[in-house]
């Protein structure tokens, strides 16, 4: 008698072996910079909240931010609010119906990344400028 | 849903070496990804050195030199051997692509060859495509009119034909669908980027009156909205198609007709 139980088929490689394209690394870099954004946003309601609180609230936020753990947080916020600016800039454009030519998405999906960082120390940059001249 | 890690069944095992015989000069290896369904094992990926001074420039040359000369087993789909008929769609150095039209130079150093990511195999490169198919069916790509049918054909103009460019040149090979994050996560329920090509196609159509009820057929947070506009779609189209930008379109469609 032939062999009738149903053959349990393997499902083939994907995300293993897939090639990096710089479209897709930027589709997941969005959602990653979307989710710190939550995080990102609980720093900043704390920040308001102890403004509000009085100067007991807001010295031991201060003591948190000015820590270099807090600093680092702050920094990844700024990357992740840049990031993903930049990237919702991108997919306004594709909701218009432009900017699906490989080249000019892959140099969009570029612009992202770099934009991110740049802006990112640019902020900071003012920042400190800032503190330095008060 | 998403599952980052293959399951235990499909997790790909070191193969067998075929060696080139020893003098060869111009070797090439190529590691095949191989499984049957007659022996119960797991996938495995073997390895063939392959004489490159008797063998054609394509990696479909290669795999039929393979399966001539080297190992019969080796299982794969393929016909035109032209770019035209979308059998030999597979995995080629990462990306998804025909085995006909992908040069063996192109490739540096060893050819990895997969089937179609995400997919149920077969057997070796063979793909179960019957889910992607039923999904072409599913946009109903044919004409669809309630008007009275003109004595001899449907007219159109010269514009609205050449907004079919782009389109209509797509030979269903499932490279697009096959390499879309989205369509690995839920091509149960999203169309995915071949699909909805086609089912764009129809829509734009001048002489097509379906229009409203197609995209009545796609408003679903599944069926269209899956697409996040990765673009691998359009990066592994070996017609250098633009499924994502039609996609686009679709969306831009609907918003337009709420307006």
């Amino acid at each position: 008698m032939a062999d009738t139980q149903p053959v349990s088929r393997p499902l083939s490689p994907h995300l293993q072996i897939y090639r990096r394209t710089m479209t897709m690394m930027m589709s997941i870099a969005h959602r990653i910079s979307g989710a710190a954004l939550y995080i990102g946003t609980l720093i900043l309601a704390w920040w308001l909240l102890s403004v509000a609180a009085g100067p007991n609230a807001y010295s031991l936020f201060e003591s948190f931010i000015s820590w270099w753990v807090g600093k680092l947080l702050l920094f990844v916020f700024t990357w992740a609010l840049m990031h993903h600016m930049l990237g919702g800039i991108r997919h306004f454009i594709w909701d218009m119906g432009k900017g699906f030519s490989l080249g000019f998405a892959n140099f969009m999906a570029w612009m992202t990344l770099v934009g991110g960082f740049v802006l990112t120390i640019f902020v900071w940059w003012i920042g400190y400028s800032m503190m330095g001249a008060m | 849903m998403v599952q980052l890690s293959l399951p235990k069944n499909s997790v790909v095992k070191k193969g067998k070496t075929f060696k080139a015989p020893k003098g060869t000069k111009k070797v090439k290896k190529f590691r095949i990804y191989r499984w049957s369904p007659d022996d119960g094992a797991n996938p495995r990926m073997d390895t063939y050195e392959v004489d490159m001074s008797d063998c054609g420039p394509m990696v479909l040359d290669a795999l039929i030199k393979i399966k001539n000369e080297i190992d019969q087993t080796l299982t794969f789909r393929r016909s035109c051997r032209e770019g035209i008929c979308g059998s030999c769609a597979m995995n080629i150095d990462g990306q998804n692509t025909l085995a006909c039209t992908k040069g063996i130079d192109e490739v540096s150093g060893e050819v990895r060859i997969y089937p179609l990511p995400h997919m149920p195999v077969v057997k070796d490169l063979v793909p179960d495509l019957t889910n992607f198919y039923a999904q072409h069916a599913s946009i109903e790509p044919w004409l669809q009119t309630e008007t009275t049918e003109p004595a001899k054909e449907w007219r159109q103009s010269h514009e609205d034909r050449e907004k079919l460019d782009g389109l209509y040149e797509c030979i269903l090979c499932a490279c697009c669908s096959t390499s879309c994050p989205s369509y690995w996560w839920n091509g149960d329920r999203y169309l995915g980027p071949a699909a909805l090509l086609q089912a764009y196609r129809w829509l734009v159509d001048s002489r097509d009156e379906a229009t409203g009820k197609r995209l009545d057929d796609l408003e679903d947070p599944f069926r269209l909205y899956r697409c996040h506009t990765i673009m691998n779609c359009a990066q592994a189209c070996p017609k250098s198609l633009n499924p994502a930008k039609a996609i686009a379109e679709i969306k831009k469609m609907m918003v337009e007709r709420q307006v």
